[in-house]
Order: structure tokens, then sequence, then C-alpha cells
């Protein structure tokens, strides 16, 4: 158990707790909230793991836009849903479901991985920073015309094509 | 030194949590919510493998960005619909059983 395991662990219990909250919760608003926190503290793991611009690009394009967004189109919908939860046997279906995916993708990558201790050997801003403009420049070019695809057509969804002036 | 197991566990709890979150919610937009976890967790393995595997591509953090951006175009698109629905249908509930229609 190293500092950085510890560490790892304060942030990764605030990061599932509020995840939880934020699939159970009954106010809309609340959850929505908990989804702040829970994508918030997750950038807080990925600085413990030592991938700053990752935790960084995290905290703007989720917490800053993302969930915004989300709250934006809750407080539109607001009155969208006659429950907010499905009935009480398929939630605990649900349970199982979501409990037996835990169980499945935590063993196997616990498995692959071990329970042995290991150097934080990632590179640095500068590493990827090279690499994103050198070996992965073409997917990351691509990724600006996706976020295009992705204006005009939430703009061509969202209007009927009767808002417009006349 | 880490653990590399307590990232991939807490990356597991993420994906349960979210996949319970998709199953059991009627609002769309929380439905939203659960995929946005789901999507989380997935970067969190990406983070934690790129971190204890050397790598000289940065393919870890690399990838993670791209995840990150294009769940980013994902839920504006999803978003999209789900307020197209909500102002063609009325109701944006995913168990919904009365109207006819």
């Amino acid at each position: 158990m190293t500092s950085r395991d510890v560490l790892f662990i304060a942030v990764g219990l605030l990061t599932a707790a509020s995840a939880v909250l934020a699939v159970t919760s009954r106010q809309v608003l609340h959850a929505a909230l908990w989804l702040v926190v829970s994508l918030g503290a997750l950038a807080g793991c990925y600085l413990v793991l030592g991938a700053e611009l990752v935790a960084l690009v995290q905290l703007l394009v989720y917490v800053g836009a993302v969930v915004v967004l989300v709250l934006f189109a809750l407080m539109l919908t607001w009155e969208g849903a006659g429950s907010v939860d499905a009935p009480r046997g398929h939630r605990v279906l649900a349970a199982l479901v979501g409990v037996g995916t835990t169980g499945l993708v935590g063993g196997t990558l616990v498995a692959a991985f071990g329970w042995d201790a290991v150097p934080v050997t990632g590179p640095d801003g500068a590493g990827v920073a090279v690499q994103v403009f050198g070996t992965w420049v073409w997917p990351f070019e691509l990724l600006s015309l996706l976020l295009l695809a992705a204006l005009v057509g939430a703009v061509a969804i969202a209007t009927d094509g009767k808002d417009g002036p006349q | 030194m880490i653990t590399p197991a307590v990232p991939l566990l807490l990356a597991a709890v993420l994906a349960g949590a979210g996949t319970y979150g998709v199953l059991a919610r009627r609002h769309l937009v929380l439905v939203l919510v659960g995929v946005e976890l789901i999507l989380a967790a997935a970067g969190l393995v990406l983070v934690t493998v790129g971190q204890v595997a050397p790598d000289p591509l940065a393919s870890g953090p690399v990838l993670t960005l791209f995840v990150i951006t294009i769940a980013a175009a994902e839920v504006v698109l999803a978003l999209a619909v789900v307020l197209a629905l909500y102002r063609a249908r009325g109701h944006v509930d995913a168990g919904y059983e009365g109207g006819g229609s």
C-alpha cells in the first residue's frame, strides 16, 4: 500500500459513492449534480494517477460543458417522465445486471494486472502532446470534423425547421 | 508506485453503476447520465493502463482524450434527440405506456 494508493482510495471512494448516488437519486436535479461531483472526482483520480493533461481536459469538457448541457436538457424536459425510476422488480433486475457487470469487469481486469504495486511510467504532458501531433495527428484532425458534424446535426435535430425568420 | 488493481476496481464500479442507471431510469436524460458513467469507466481503464504499462506512443492518455471528445459529441446529439422527442410527444419517458399513439 503506497501513498499514491491511499490518495487514490480517498478520491476513488468519493467518485464511486457519488456515481452510485447519481444513478439512484430520486430527484432529477440532484442526480445531475451528483454526476458533477463524480466526474470532478474522477479528474482528481486522473491527477493521482499522474495524467495531468487528461485530468484538465476531463474538468473542462465534462464538468464544464457536458454537465451544463445535461442540466439545461433536464430543465427543458422537467415534467418529461411520469416517474424517475422504473418499477421495483425492474430495478432489482437492473441492480443484478449492474453488480454482475462490476464483478465481471473487475474480476477480468484484476486477474490481468494482479495486486502488485508497479511504478508509474506514463508520459508527461509534453510527451502526450508530441504523440498527439505526431503519431495520432490524423485521428485528431478527424475529431474536429466529428465535432463540426455533431454541432450541425444537433442544430438540425433540435430545431424543427419552423423557428427561423420567415 | 501504485497498485493498478485499485483504479481498475473503481472503473468496474463505475461501469456497474452506469449499467444500472441505463437500465433502471425512465427519464431519458438520466439514462444518458448512466451512459456518461460507462464512458468514464472506459477512460479510467485507458489512463490506468497507460500509466503502468510502458508505451512509446502514449496511447493511454491520447485515446482517453479521444474518448472524452467523442463522448461530448455523442451527448450533444443525444440531448438534441431528447429535446426533439419532448417537442413531438410531450414526454421523455422510457417506460411510457399510455396515450395510444
